[in-house]
């Protein structure tokens, strides 16, 4: 008896495709679609113009009657290329790990250790999330150059090794998934808490370390305010960022098809990261938004 | 641990300290000249600058307008995503990779796309619309930006498509038994559920916006080539000239210090009332499936 209710109640979801369903699904499709040119178009023509003749660029036409692929070399001499690619590097890969070494840390002390103030603690880092970095960029400009660290990369990368709030945050919320039975067990067999940390909670919190890490990473890649307040004078520390902005202000500053060419470079690595990590990336988006 | 309270005594609690002083200095970074103190003189010399209310009026309009519509926009495209059955992960990549961009090669991007004689105007010109002068025009400057805006709303989609998928099935199963229409079903599941992100969205747009330079700078830059990117700031006739952008001319152009640290000051405590008020007005309209938290 019970088994015929509930198949006479499936009945009506193995329905076969009318032509009602094949409709909505093809409507959906459409506005999918028309929503993604939306996003396509400005790459688009980022893509068209960086293969153009500088006239072709200026004057808005929409496709180019030979290729210019030399562009894309033209680029290397336009600007100091090389070297800003270097800085950018530099700039990413270490303060990705100083951020990655210095936060787990302190996200397992504010999730996993009992002490006096820690959820004050966690209310500042909150808080230093908020802080606008206007804020603290006078007074820190003042210190780096009595330190002489103006116009070199120290500032940018130094300090990332001290611990980021937004990194902290993620991790900490992560940590707490983590069911304290596991931590507690190693602690009654006698593990420290640094084997604890490194031995258990690492290797659980992976995909949360790979998000921070990943962040960390872009947000050095993308990074312009900081760039320009502590290098910007300086040719030999810039990164892309305020390179490409000093393309702009340059003899080539009417060179549309140089300009989108090397935004194309500069942001080439961001799209390979970003398609063979994209679970790190919506996972580590959602862990900072939805779990509060 | 103590690598980062040291790190928070260096980066966080002396630099907010030394602001606070500064601001109320006639201190000049740079400059060997003695240091005064001067009370509220620059506050009061702010409240008096009409500079100084352009960039407050043009950061409004921004946070305002730009904000609410980015979260519409935000939604609307996380509906699509989720209505789709078949290749929604080709769709959701699409969506969310301009929000991982880096903003100056983006800003390069939306400048020439939206050159007066430019790609976009052409195209509008094919269909019988003569196009705005977007960047180089007053009136369209900050529409520009808005549309730069709606263009990496990425990250926050994603947050919608997680709040969305999960809203329980049986809800709409009920409401389907109900014989609620689409609209219904969305006035009075979807939106409650998801709620806490349109309350997230909310809140760090406006925190973001509230900072708004990069954007801004380097796009006066790109649209005004002749002079150099401090000079270009605000351009067109000051319509990009943010909150922000003032800070950064006023201590990093003129190293008027202490009018910077005022101006920051100022800031922190809007950006720290409006998200109060904020958080306190969001527990009549939020609604969080695990009941109070």
């Amino acid at each position: 008896m019970t088994a015929v209710a509930s198949r006479a109640a499936l009945a009506p979801r193995r329905r076969p495709l009318t032509a009602r369903k094949v409709l909505y699904s093809v409507g959906n499709h459409a506005i999918a679609i028309g929503v993604a040119l939306i996003f396509l178009l400005p790459f688009l023509i980022c893509v068209v113009t960086s293969l153009m003749t500088q006239t072709e660029a200026g004057t808005g036409a929409l496709w180019p009657k030979h290729l210019q692929w030399h562009n894309f070399s033209d680029v290397f001499t336009a600007m100091p290329f090389a070297r800003d690619l270097w800085n950018t590097m530099l700039y990413a890969g270490l303060s990705m790990i100083g951020t990655v070494i210095s936060s787990v840390p302190v996200a397992y002390a504010l999730s996993r250790l009992a002490w006096r103030g820690r959820e004050l603690m966690f209310m500042v880092v909150l808080g230093s999330m908020m802080l606008p970095p206007q804020v603290t960029s006078l007074p820190l400009y003042v210190v780096y150059s009595q330190l002489h660290w103006v116009d070199s990369l120290k500032p940018l990368i130094i300090p990332s090794f001290f611990g980021d709030a937004f990194s902290i945050f993620l991790l900490r919320q992560f940590f707490l998934t983590i069911p304290s039975e596991i931590t507690e067990a190693a602690r009654v067999d006698g593990a420290g808490e640094f084997k604890i940390l490194l031995r258990i909670v690492v290797p659980m919190a992976r995909p949360a370390i790979a998000a921070v890490g990943l962040f960390a990473f872009l947000y050095a890649w993308n990074d312009f305010y900081n760039p320009l307040l502590y290098t910007g004078n300086s040719s030999n520390s810039q990164t892309l960022a305020v390179g490409l902005n000093t393309l702009v202000k340059s003899a080539h500053q009417s060179a549309y098809q140089l300009q989108m060419a090397a935004s194309l470079i500069f942001l080439a690595p961001v799209v390979l990261l970003f398609f063979f990590a994209q679970r790190v990336f919506v996972e580590g988006v959602t862990l900072t938004g939805v779990k509060g | 641990m103590s690598p980062f309270l040291v790190g928070l005594a260096l980066f966080v609690v002396y630099p907010v300290g030394a602001t606070l002083y500064y601001s109320f200095t006639d201190y000049k970074a740079g400059s060997y000249l003695p240091v005064h103190w001067v009370g509220f003189e620059n506050y009061r010399g702010l409240f008096q600058g009409s500079i100084f209310w352009t960039s407050v009026r043009n950061t409004l309009w921004m946070v305002l307008i730009t904000v609410p519509l980015q979260t519409i926009w935000a939604i609307f495209v996380a509906w699509v995503v989720i209505r789709v059955k078949r290749g929604s992960a080709i769709y959701r990549t699409i969506y969310f990779l301009p929000a991982m961009l880096p903003i100056v090669a983006t800003a390069l991007a939306f400048i020439v796309m939206l050159n007066p004689v430019g790609p976009l105007n052409g195209l509008l010109a094919k269909i019988g619309i003569s196009g705005p002068g977007w960047f180089g025009d007053p009136q369209w400057s900050k529409p520009s930006l808005l549309l730069m805006g709606l263009w990496t709303v990425g990250n926050t989609m994603i947050l919608f498509v997680a709040g969305m998928l999960d809203v329980p099935a049986y809800y709409y199963e009920a409401a389907d038994l109900d014989g609620a229409n689409a609209w219904q079903k969305f006035r009075h599941i979807t939106l409650p559920g998801i709620s806490p992100v349109i309350f997230f969205s909310l809140l760090t747009g406006m925190i973001y916006t509230f900072q708004y330079f990069t954007e801004a700078f380097v796009a006066s830059g790109a649209a005004n080539p002749t002079l150099s990117s401090n000079d270009s700031i605000g351009y067109p006739q000051n319509s990009l000239l943010f909150y922000s952008s003032e800070i950064y001319r006023q201590g990093f152009d003129y190293f008027q210090t202490g009018v910077a640290a005022a101006m920051a000051w100022l800031l922190f405590v809007v950006v720290f009332i409006c998200t109060v008020i904020f958080i306190r007005g969001s527990r009549r309209w939020v609604y969080y499936a695990g009941g109070t938290r």
